[in-house]
């Protein structure tokens, strides 16, 4: 595997869009090629080198390409936008969109990374070391098509509304969520460790939510349903089984009722 | 203004029965003359295709509905924008494109003048401004009237001369075209939770019948002698089994005959024809009945359609028939937004996939494309796609190569999932008919101009017409390699002249041209009983006044161009 490496050197004014980022886009490409793809300030077409250095060389395919990111890239958004295979590296905290549309390949933030983090994800992983911001793992705006596929884990907090319109995958995150979580989701799996708030599983159609610390207010919605011994991601334990969202319509497989089911952990 | 002589194309124009002929095409201030000057500019069309700008007869393209999906589809956006380019302003949308899109979108293709299908009378300042900034193309709207309350009181007494001087004022005061009726009554039942779906259904408190409003309208229609016929979605659009209401609205027509001074023989046009010839009781026996409905078609020449050819696309359907997308939305889950427009109509709106992989999806393709190739006479059959219902207007070049190329058709088919459903449900496996440019050129140009009552100013070629000319890249003398090369040839004019200006070149953009709005102004006899319910109903009914209700000036209509009709 190849390794490109870009530095941050010239700090934008606006936030810049950075979808150009990409093993996808780099690969086959040597570093003065790079640093020649366009990136967005405002309504300004720029350079990728412009804004930042351009060592190292990309591999022939994607899956052959690794990048690392470095420097202070917090005002730069689409980090890893639609990679479909390869690896990349951000070594600071980054804006919004980072593996918006993502399909496979494996991307590793060591900061935080803003809202609308792996947008309408199809494959692949996000690991965020820090927190990540509202939206993750979402619809795009108005759409009802979240993420489908791939693991996002995150090691501290979330914000709100995670997984909204959720299809498959699954939101692994260590620390607290704010409000809203699955809203609409029609499958997939998110496990929050710590403590969330309030709004989880709105509307929920399909899917699963296992929380490990405390529900501030639940959704009338959710009605129990007994206690079940399960493991979770490592951990073994007792939870109490909710399921919902009562007001939603549900899909019958071989006579049974499916609902969503909501795990929290006794 | 400038002069233009296009040389050595080959020409097809229904009008003067031009068929591939390598004809010249001269242009002198706006209109085609019998000879350019010397100093004429040449256009040089050697191994093209010259045809008149095409004529869209049925699109959802400007006002309310449209607006609406455009706000509460920003997905629909996503990845769609078009940057600023030359002479072209930014554009986005795929399904519902901005205004700006959907204009230039039309000149690269090779239309010239378009019909917005559906205005809400009470929004009509918001569907001229629209148009109004809708480019190049020449636009006129059709007020819907088959659920409005003067109609329906007025016909419930077969008071024919009176709805006739409603729809005269209402023409003025929404700068209107023609009258257009969506599922009639059904959308006033709407409002009480109900809807018609055959054309004997009672609408509640109106006490008024589907049938009595559509012969009524047709019988108003032709005592005023209005350029275009009365323009209809009718009863249960999209069900199984609906192609039965379809043809009982068709006989509604029966001996009626067309009155006007345009050239017009239809007294009714059906439209979206595709969405009303299901036959089957449920989805799982769903078929087509395009044979049903083209064979009543065929017979009778007083009845022109359009197709709504289904483009295999996600798309955004909209339409004033509310209970229809209430029952959409039933089915697919998507969202769904509904308005109810005071007195008058309403309308709905809901995202839909066309998916491949989906029998009925695949079906409704062939139905579209079964329904022109059945048509004997193209000339009363037009293509459309019911944009954006049925699939994006842009997608014509695709309907025209599916149409104009068997092997075309037998991919398309090979590639449906549930291929052997397709072939028992309908009959498209066994045409072999392909569409000729000749017919394409009547089916896009000639039949749709006067159907509209304009044959003598657009839609054809001959001197004396408005100079709206397309010129394609495509040699009608080479036999045909690759069936997408009819698709790629027809997305993008080599050549598009509105009015005599040149608007699109090598496919892009030169000038924006000078639009116009067409709207009917119908002169008629006084009448103080309408004039007098009129006031009477914005006095007691409407939440807002007649001096704002009506589409006047400059800011709303910036270039109108008025069709006049005498009926005194």
């Amino acid at each position: 595997m190849e390794t490109i490496t870009i530095t941050m050197k010239n700090q934008p004014a606006l936030y810049l869009e950075a979808d150009c980022v990409s093993p996808d886009a780099f690969a086959g490409m040597t570093a003065a090629q790079i640093a020649e793809l366009s990136v967005y300030e405002g309504n300004v077409t720029g350079t990728l080198g412009k804004y930042f250095d351009v060592t190292g060389s990309a591999g022939t395919t994607a899956a052959d390409t690794k990048i690392i990111v470095r420097g202070d890239v917090k005002k730069v958004k689409y980090l890893g936008m639609k990679m479909s295979a390869g690896e990349m590296v951000i070594e600071g905290d980054a804006d919004m969109y980072v593996g918006a549309w993502m399909t496979g390949g494996k991307i590793l933030a060591k900061g935080s990374v803003d809202a609308f983090a792996a947008t309408a994800m199809k494959g692949g992983e996000l690991t965020i070391e820090g927190n990540a911001g509202n939206y993750l793992g979402a619809a795009y705006r108005g759409d009802w098509r979240g993420m489908s596929g791939g693991k996002i884990s995150v090691k501290g907090n979330a914000g709100s509304d995670i997984g909204m319109y959720m299809l498959g995958g699954e939101i692994v995150i260590n620390g607290n969520i704010d409000v809203h979580v699955a809203t609409h989701a029609e499958g997939g799996k998110v496990v929050i460790k710590g403590d969330a708030k309030s709004k989880v599983g709105g509307q929920m159609v399909e899917g699963d939510i296992y929380i490990f610390g405390s529900i501030d207010i639940m959704m009338p919605g959710f009605k129990p349903a007994g206690e079940v011994e399960l493991e979770v991601e490592g951990t073994k334990g007792k939870f109490a089984h909710f399921i919902g969202d009562m007001g939603e319509r549900h899909k019958k497989k071989k006579g049974q009722v499916i609902y969503a089911n909501l795990y929290k952990k006794i | 203004m400038s002069e233009y002589v296009i040389k050595n194309g080959h020409v097809f124009d229904p009008v003067q029965g031009i068929k591939g002929d390598k004809a010249e095409v001269a242009i002198k201030d706006g209109k085609i003359v019998e000879k350019a000057g010397s100093g004429a500019k040449v256009i040089d069309a050697k191994g093209m295709t010259v045809m008149a700008g095409a004529v869209e007869i049925h699109a959802h393209i400007a006002g309310p509905k449209v607006n609406l999906g455009r706000i509460y589809r920003p997905e629909d956006k996503l990845f769609t924008c078009t940057p600023t380019k030359g002479m072209e302003r930014m554009g986005s949308g795929n399904s519902i494109p901005s205004t700006f899109k959907t204009g230039y979108e039309y000149a690269k293709m090779g239309y010239t003048t378009c019909m917005e299908a559906a205005m809400p009378p009470m929004f009509s300042r918001h569907v001229h401004e629209e148009i109004r900034d809708t480019p190049i193309i020449d636009e006129g709207a059709f007020p819907v009237f088959g659920n409005n309350w003067f109609v329906m009181e007025y016909l419930k007494n077969h008071e024919v001369e009176n709805t006739a001087a409603y729809i005269a004022w209402m023409l003025r005061a929404t700068k209107g075209y023609a009258v257009k009726v969506v599922n009639p009554g059904g959308t006033e039942a709407w409002a009480w939770g109900l809807n018609c779906l055959t054309v004997n259904d009672p609408v509640p408190y109106f006490d008024i019948t589907p049938a009595e409003i559509v012969k009524g309208l047709i019988e108003a229609n032709e005592y005023l002698g209005l350029p275009h016929s009365m323009h209809i979605h009718p009863n249960n659009l999209g069900n199984p089994g609906c192609y039965e209401t379809t043809l009982d609205t068709l006989k509604l027509a029966e001996g009626m005959k067309a009155n006007n001074k345009f050239g017009r023989e239809s007294v009714m046009h059906l439209t979206h024809t595709q969405f009303h010839s299901y036959g089957g009781t449920n989805w799982g026996d769903f078929e087509s009945k395009a044979k049903e409905v083209t064979d009543y078609v065929n017979k009778n020449r007083n009845i022109t359609i359009d197709t709504g050819n289904v483009t295999l696309d996600e798309t955004t359907t909209m339409t004033a028939d509310g209970p229809f997308e209430h029952h959409l939305t039933g089915l697919n889950h998507l969202k769904w937004a509904n308005v109810d427009v005071e007195l008058e109509t309403a309308a709905g709106v809901v995202p839909y996939i066309y998916s491949p992989n989906i029998s009925v999806c695949a079906i409704q393709w062939a139905i579209g494309l079964e329904i022109p190739l059945m048509m004997k006479d193209p000339m009363r059959c037009y293509i459309t796609t019911d944009h954006p219902n049925a699939g994006p207007f842009t997608r014509y070049p695709r309907v025209f190569k599916w149409l104009m190329s068997t092997k075309a058709r037998e991919e398309q088919i090979n590639a449906f999932k549930h291929k052997d459903k397709v072939l028992t449900q309908t009959s498209i496996g066994s045409l072999d008919r392909e569409i000729s440019l000749y017919e394409l050129a009547q089916m896009t140009r000639a039949g749709p101009a006067k159907s509209l009552g304009l044959g003598n100013m657009c839609g054809g070629l001959k001197p004396g017409m408005d100079a709206d000319v397309a010129i394609y890249n495509f040699n009608p003398e080479k036999p045909v390699a690759n069936p997408d090369d009819i698709e790629k040839a027809f997305t993008r004019c080599a050549f598009t002249f509105k009015s005599g200006v040149e608007v699109v070149r090598n496919g892009e953009i030169v000038s924006t041209g000078h639009k116009r709005t067409l709207w009917v102004n119908a002169k008629i006899k006084d009448n103080p009983q309408v004039v007098r319910d009129i006031n009477e109903k914005f006095l007691k009914y409407y939440s807002m006044t007649q001096a704002n209700y009506e589409s006047l000036g400059h800011h709303f209509v910036p270039n109108p161009f008025a069709i006049e009709v005498d009926a005194t």
